[in-house]
């Protein structure tokens, strides 16, 4: 059961950036076919002299190898990674018990719901110049505007994943004598899964977008810095080196939760 | 006639303080018996079952297991749906322990109790399978198993074989009346056919159309021994099924 169990997981690893644990070989073909066309269109646009803005793909290759050799990268993901970091913790967690909260507490829906609503329909980003006023230029305000950007979608997607557990299967709960705390944890919370990890995703991605929008927009510092530095003195070779650092670094945790996802919850219904 | 082990007393359920469903509805379900309900479509007869399981509140009535009235649902009765309701991210084998792990029944007891109850059903080999891996058959057979595994005296049938396409229907039943005759049940389960009705119960409730209350109530006392193609051709049965018909025909239109 376990040995099966443990295959099922590797299996499964299927991550952006972990081809060789498992992957089916065919899958991993076609994602480096998939880049390389992207890059290969990528490397004609920028030989095609539209702008001197937009470099050719293998430019932004050596600067980005130069980049991360010469300390440039270290230095600014030196400052960017701390508030990052504790952005996504903020954001994972508490997300995830604001969503399951309002989906599991009668009530509570009503009192949170409306702000998780206003705060993903309304135009965030604007907001983030106001946290200077608040929190000044410190790691603070970039904790802050991660969490604004993160949080409501990790809250909302948990909070859908709980709703939509099939009624059906919660009266076989009730019928099978299950406490609600086994309700919520047998049935509830199995079923909602996949939803929360999907907003997890999408949380991560928007505390990316959230570090990325505080740096360029309040403390020019990190990673956002060293966009802004580069653009200014016109070596878009390494902005745009920059900017691939950090989807680099994006996509890198975005499979490490998927991972996590995996041997959490080890499952072969999709195969 | 027999003992009663469960009665419902003029139950009546009206949903959103306007919809009737069910009206007066009172009969008596013989312990150790097949109990059919019959009806037309949208009469009540999911409504009058899950009232009996305990997950719906009748606006006015009671139910009484053994003489005792009973509110919600409790360990006398098991439910088996219509449909299915398994989980669908764990195999036969955890779904079928699902009641007795969400009493607290610890793992290594359970997955006994509850591999012997799928070997019962005939699902042996198919415990680590998924439910979407399973035919329709299949996955009624694991709902079957799971409501087995809690040991109810009661077992309860919300059109159990409609699912399924006929020969596997036909197949089911056979299998549910050998089942029977090793495991001291009573059966109340909802059918729309009368032909299902006849073969299989020992007693079946017919219900009028909306607001659904007791119409009529026949007690086939078919001889089920013998050949299941000979037992459809006897004279009683076909009489019993025409019988039914000639009562319901006046509640379809
Ligand atoms: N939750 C509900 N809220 C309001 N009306 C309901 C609800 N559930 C059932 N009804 C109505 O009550 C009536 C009886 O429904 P029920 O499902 O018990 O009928 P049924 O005999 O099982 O029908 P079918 O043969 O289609 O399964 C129907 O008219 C239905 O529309
Ligand atoms: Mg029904």
């Amino acid at each position: 059961m376990s040995v099966s169990q443990n295959v099922a997981v590797k299996a499964k690893v299927n991550g952006l950036f972990s081809p060789k644990v498992g992957m089916k070989p065919r899958l991993f073909f076609w994602r480096v076919i998939s880049f390389f066309i992207v890059f290969s269109v990528w490397e004609l646009a920028g030989r095609a002299d539209i702008s001197i803005a937009f470099p050719p793909f293998s430019e932004v290759a050596v600067a980005f190898v130069e980049m991360l050799f010469s300390g440039e990268f270290t230095a600014a993901y030196a400052d960017s990674l701390p508030p990052l970091l504790t952005g996504l913790c903020i954001t994972i967690i508490g997300g995830v018990i604001i969503g399951i909260s309002i989906g599991l507490v009668r009530g509570a829906e009503w009192f949170i719901m409306p702000l998780l609503i206003i705060f993903q329909t309304a135009p965030v980003s604007a907001l983030i110049p106001m946290l200077t006023y608040i929190y000044g230029i410190s790691d603070t305000a970039k904790v802050v505007a991660i969490v604004i950007l993160g949080m409501p979608l990790v809250a909302l997607n948990s909070y859908k994943g709980i709703q939509a557990t099939n009624p059906s299967l919660l009266e076989m709960s009730k019928s099978f004598l299950a406490s609600r705390f086994a309700t919520i944890a047998f049935v509830i919370l199995p079923s909602a899964q996949k939803m929360i990890f999907a907003g997890l995703r999408l949380g991560v991605s928007g505390a990316f977008i959230g570090i990325v929008l505080a740096e360029l927009l309040i403390t020019p510092t990190g990673i956002g810095d060293l966009i802004t530095y580069n653009r200014f003195i016109a070596r878009y070779d390494k902005m745009f080196a920059t900017i691939v650092s950090i989807l680099a670094v994006a996509g890198l945790t975005l499979s490490v939760m998927r991972f996590f996802e995996d041997w959490l919850f080890p499952s072969e219904k999709n195969e | 006639m027999d003992d009663i082990i469960l009665k419902t007393e003029a139950v009546g359920v009206t949903y959103q303080e306007s919809i009737v469903a069910l009206e007066n509805v009172s009969l008596s379900v013989p312990a150790a018996k097949l109990t059919a309900i019959l009806g037309p479509s949208g009469c009540g007869k999911t409504t009058l079952l899950k009232v009996i399981a305990g997950l719906i509140e009748p606006s006015t009535g009671i139910i009484k297991v053994r003489g005792k009235e009973t509110i919600g649902p409790g360990p006398d009765r098991a439910l088996v749906f219509q449909d299915f309701a398994l989980l669908p991210w764990a195999t036969v084998l955890q779904n079928v322990a699902f009641g007795l792990r969400a009493v607290g029944v610890p793992k290594k007891e359970r997955e006994k109790t509850s591999l012997h109850y799928i070997k019962e059903v005939g699902l042996s080999g198919f415990e680590d399978k998924y439910p979407h891996q399973l035919s329709g058959g299949m996955r009624q057979r694991t709902g079957l198993a799971r409501a087995l595994t809690v040991n109810s005296d009661i077992l309860l049938m919300d059109e159990p074989f409609s699912a399924v396409d006929e020969q596997m229907r036909r197949k089911l039943q056979e299998d549910l009346l050998e089942l029977l005759k090793i495991e001291n049940k009573t059966v109340i389960f909802v059918t729309h056919s009368i032909e299902e009705a006849v073969y299989l119960a020992d007693q079946v409730v017919i219900l009028s159309g909306r607001p659904g209350s007791v119409a009529d109530i026949v007690y086939p006392e078919i001889d089920r021994l013998g050949d299941i193609d000979l037992i459809r051709r006897q004279p009683r049965y076909i009489e019993l099924v025409d019988e039914i018909w000639g009562s319901l025909k006046s509640y379809v239109e």
